[in-house]
């Protein structure tokens, strides 16, 4: 799973330095972004830093049989156009189906959904029949808001400050696909674009393990309790996937995210790109407000016309180029982008299956998500500690024994399980992450305990990654994974920055393709693809040399 | 009264759903839990375990066995040795398929033929003076197909010869002391194996191969996953893809091999002396091109799919569960040239496919066509290519 793809000799003549094309970061989207460029022609080079391509998208044998999604652990807004334009399933693409949702509550009862429509009703019904009904009405709503709002998704923002026809018509086709909208669509996408997500929910359901489980969505990787003004539209982010025709479904990829990004490098690879690994890139070369290639770490470099940053935004503005290159607002905008990140993994060997005390020997309920985040109330404690520089004394988490749906990741009877935690508040009061680490590990395992007796008799590995982690392995800034929060003022015609969301920097032939930019982060390529619309349209507008 | 498999009292403890279909009055699970994709993805990604036993199977035995296949059965049954296994099909002599199955050659004069249908009587009375025994042995069996990508290891846990099993190939082995014949066969498309168990024996059989398969992902399939996965391998159906030519009230509803993507199995008809029931209509086809349609996969373009929902306001749907209902096929800008008899949204290839038939020009693959879909109570028609099956063919298959 973390076998590197092929690696290329050195090589030596200048000829054979030199490119169409450098991508700058073998995450996804570094692969996605290069595989577009390879597939249209272009002479095409990622460079990787790391031993594996991948980025926070990896799987690692931690322990022998034992397969950890690292980082990143579930697959759902990946873009479907991106796994055809790309052949994925020619590659292995495999986005097995989680048939389960768990959400264990305060009280030892739990609730369980699976893909049986009559069976969730009843299940619901049975924390309030109201909720049952509601469920129904509120997955409708937020439906049509969702297939109203899809296609921001696959679109390069309009740039609203210029004068450009082009970009007024499409200013304009955004306009009146909103006109068009039915009142109480728009209405509803307003609420969540721009409101907490706890008063979203309050609006249909009665049932606090029900608006926990759903409030879930809305804190996701962000500094936002469930009641905060914004945590609506990180609601929304998660549920755009739109996996197999249903919308917010998620599925766990073959060999984990790093099994999914393994078939994005082999897919890139088969139209030609080349994949360097342990290769730094420590600055772009620019000459006359021009990139002309990347300078790497061991003193080597690389030419091409085309670089573009799959790295966050703090690195592609005020590391890979001088600040001083820069328009000044741009430098400013970008030391004020807000990263703050706020999440951890703790992932786990099993030595098997744990218990659920209300549902006995039962253990069909961990064949998909685990939620530890049973009210609202709760997840908003969790993040009244993070606001004050702490991490959550009862934290959020997420959990996924993924050798339940790919047996493949632990040996038979053994388990895996990754576990996002939250609120990990990246800077903290009075310590660091290196003095933290392992007790947040032990404060995560204490609260799988209280809900799971016995887990700690289950566990033969732990592995604690904290947002410092992250950015040190990653290179995620702050450890945030969305390589900057969703915020709606970092959002759309504003990611990263006003005037510079259509992937292009103020240095010609240097772009950008991280998730900093449009739409944003999580396993969804669109931004690697999108970029590569523009890079190869500005390379189609090229006076031709003669 | 529905009868039930020698694995019954096994299966029916598993199927949550409670849902069973009938399958030659057997009761058949039709998905034991509340999703069939789950049950499918096992087969792709770990191993399924698929309930066959209610084919009929008849045993064809005598000193003219061979000769008496090889002029009833379309495909040279000499090239089926001892040991192996055979897809094969019987026609009339029309060269219409009456049905098609899989033989088992257990020895020179010893054969196994499986089908979807009752033929007792067609093979039986085609014997005439030939030293030839036919049995029905369909209730004698337990049948288990093990099918996906761990189901060599496991089964080889317990037959260590499965793990040089060629592809078709057969053995007779034990599984916990019980005879078993396994023979490297399926309706997935995948790497797989079905095992043979006698009726008194099919419980132990079936504790023993849970008991091999622990802790691996290995769940018993129903019908709904079994039908995704053979549309994949590109694998016909009876009364879904062709009709048999002996209920058939007309010649349309009636088809040829060469019209079903067949045609290998007739391979040296011109040159070899078989007289089987059907070669002379055959040659005259394949000499003539008279084939009216050619069999064919589809793959339906996605961007185009999506248009057509998007346009109509309404969410494309990603449905698994297969159609199997007849959808017809145009030409672009055009008239009808064929029709799909069974489609589905392929998890494996992300896209929607089906199995098809057009007119013989249109069956090179990715030639344009077009399939109808019913969006808003109305036909659009939506872009597809026309493709070679099986659509989803992992290496592992045969290998």
């Amino acid at each position: 799973m973390t076998t590197p793809t092929a690696t290329s000799r050195a090589r030596s003549t200048a000829d054979d330095r030199r490119y169409e094309a450098i991508v700058v970061g073998g995450g996804h989207n570094g692969l996605v972004n290069g595989a577009y460029l390879a597939r249209s022609g272009l002479r095409t080079l990622i460079l990787e830093r790391r031993h594996l391509v991948g980025g926070a998208a990896i799987t690692e044998e931690l322990r022998p049989g034992f397969w950890f999604t690292t980082f990143s652990y579930a697959l759902s807004l990946l873009r479907p156009d991106i796994i055809q334009d790309l052949e994925l399933t020619r590659h292995g693409f495999m986005p097995l189906l989680m048939p389960s949702s768990f959400a264990p509550g305060e009280d030892g009862d739990y609730l369980l959904l699976t893909r049986d429509r009559d069976e969730n009703l009843r299940e619901i019904a049975r924390h309030s029949p109201h909720d049952a009904d509601a469920w129904e009405a509120y997955h409708h709503d937020l439906d049509r808001v969702l297939q109203a709002i899809k296609p921001l998704f696959d679109m390069v923002p309009p740039d609203i400050f210029s004068d450009d026809p082009e970009e007024l018509l499409a200013l304009a086709a955004l306009g009146s696909r909103f006109r068009r909208m039915e009142r109480r669509v728009l209405h509803n996408a307003v609420r969540l674009l721009t409101g907490s997500a706890a008063d979203f929910l309050d609006g249909y359901f009665e049932s606090e393990l029900l608006k926990g489980y759903l409030a879930s969505s809305s804190i996701i990787g962000s500094k936002l309790g469930p009641r905060s003004q914004g945590s609506g539209l990180v609601l929304l982010y998660h549920v755009i996937g739109e996996h197999d025709g249903a919308f917010g479904s998620w599925a766990f990829h073959k060999g984990g995210n790093g099994g999914f990004t393994q078939v994005l490098a082999r897919a890139a690879e088969s139209f030609g790109a080349e994949i360097r690994l342990e290769s730094t890139v420590e600055r772009v070369i620019t000459r006359k407000g021009r990139a002309t290639g990347v300078a790497l770490a061991d003193g080597s470099e690389y030419q091409s016309d085309i670089v573009v940053s799959a790295l966050d935004p703090r690195r592609t503005f005020l590391e890979l180029v001088e600040p001083r290159e820069l328009p000044t607002d741009l430098v400013d905008d970008i030391r004020r982008y807000r990263f703050q990140g706020t999440s951890s993994k703790v992932n786990f060997a099993l030595d098997g299956l744990p218990r659920f005390p209300a549902l006995g020997d039962r253990t069909d309920q961990f064949r998909g998500f685990t939620n530890i985040g049973p009210s609202i109330d709760y997840l908003e404690h969790a993040y009244d500690d993070a606001k004050y520089g702490w991490y959550s004394q009862r934290p959020y988490i997420d959990c996924a024994i993924q050798s339940t749906i790919d047996p493949d990741m632990a040996p038979p009877g053994k388990h895996v399980m990754s576990s996002f935690i939250q609120y990990t508040p990246y800077r903290l009061r009075e310590s660091d992450w290196d003095a933290e680490r392992q007790n947040l590990g032990d404060t995560v395992q204490r609260t799988l305990e209280g809900h799971f007796p016995g887990f700690s008799d289950l566990v033969l590995q732990r592995e604690v990654v904290t947002p410092l982690d992250i950015e040190r392995t990653v290179g995620l800034s702050e450890g945030n994974i969305f390589a900057g929060e969703l915020l709606a003022p970092q959002m759309f015609f504003f990611r990263p920055a006003p005037g510079w969301s259509q992937y292009r920097t103020p240095i010609d032939g240097y772009y950008q393709c991280g998730s900093g930019t449009h739409p944003g982060g999580c396993v969804i390529g669109a931004p690697g693809k999108l970029a590569a619309g523009q890079i190869l349209k500005d390379v189609a507008a090229r006076p031709k040399r003669r | 009264m529905i009868r039930t498999t020698p694995f019954h009292p096994r299966t029916s403890a598993l199927n949550e759903t409670g849902l069973w279909q009938h399958w030659s009055g057997h009761l058949a699970a039709a998905r034991y839990q509340a999703s069939e994709k789950f049950e499918y993805f096992a087969v792709r990604n770990s191993a399924g375990i698929f309930d066959t036993s209610p084919l009929y199977k008849y045993r064809i035995h005598g000193p003219d066995a061979e000769r008496f296949l090889g002029g009833v059965l379309a495909r040279d049954i000499r090239s089926c040795r001892p040991g192996q296994a055979q897809y094969t099909l019987w026609c009339d002599d029309r060269g219409f398929i009456v049905e098609d199955g899989v033989v088992l050659r257990h020895g020179p004069d010893e054969f196994v033929l499986t089908a979807a249908e009752p033929n007792l009587a067609w093979f039986g009375d085609r014997i005439g003076r030939q030293r030839v025994r036919i049995e029905e042995i369909s209730d004698d069996h337990g049948v288990l197909a093990v099918q996906g990508p761990a189901s060599r290891e496991i089964l080889a846990s317990l037959v260590p010869e499965v793990e040089r099993l060629p592809y078709f190939g057969l053995t007779r082995a034990a599984i916990a002391g019980r005879p078993v014949t396994i023979s490297r066969t399926g309706y997935t498309g995948d790497l797989g194996y079905e095992i043979w168990a006698g009726r008194g024996d099919a419980l132990t059989v079936w504790d023993c191969l849970i008991q091999a398969s622990e802790g691996r992902g290995v769940i018993p399939i129903g019908l709904l996953a079994l039908y995704m996965l053979r549309i994949e391998a590109g694998l016909l159906l009876l009364d879904v893809d062709f009709e048999s030519s002996r209920f058939a009230w007309t010649d349309e509803q009636r088809s040829t091999p060469l019209e079903l993507g067949l045609g290998w199995m007739l391979k040296g008809i011109e040159s070899d002396d078989r007289a089987f029931i059907g070669r002379r209509a055959l040659l005259r086809e394949r000499a003539d091109r008279t084939s009216r349609w050619a069999f064919t996969g589809l793959l339906v373009d996605w961007h185009d799919y999506n248009r057509i929902y998007d346009e109509a306001g309404l969410i494309p749907p990603r449905r698994h569960v297969p159609v199997q209902e007849e959808m017809f096929v145009y030409e672009p800008h055009g008239g009808q040239v064929g029709y799909a008899t069974s489609f589905m949204y392929s998890p494996m290839l992300q896209r929607h496919i089906a199995l098809a038939r057009v007119r013989p020009d249109l069956a090179s693959p990715g030639s344009e066509v077009r399939l109808e879909v019913a969006v808003n109570h109305r036909y659009e028609y939506v872009r597809a290519q026309t493709a070679r099956n099986p659509l989803y063919d992992p290496p592992r298959k045969t290998a």
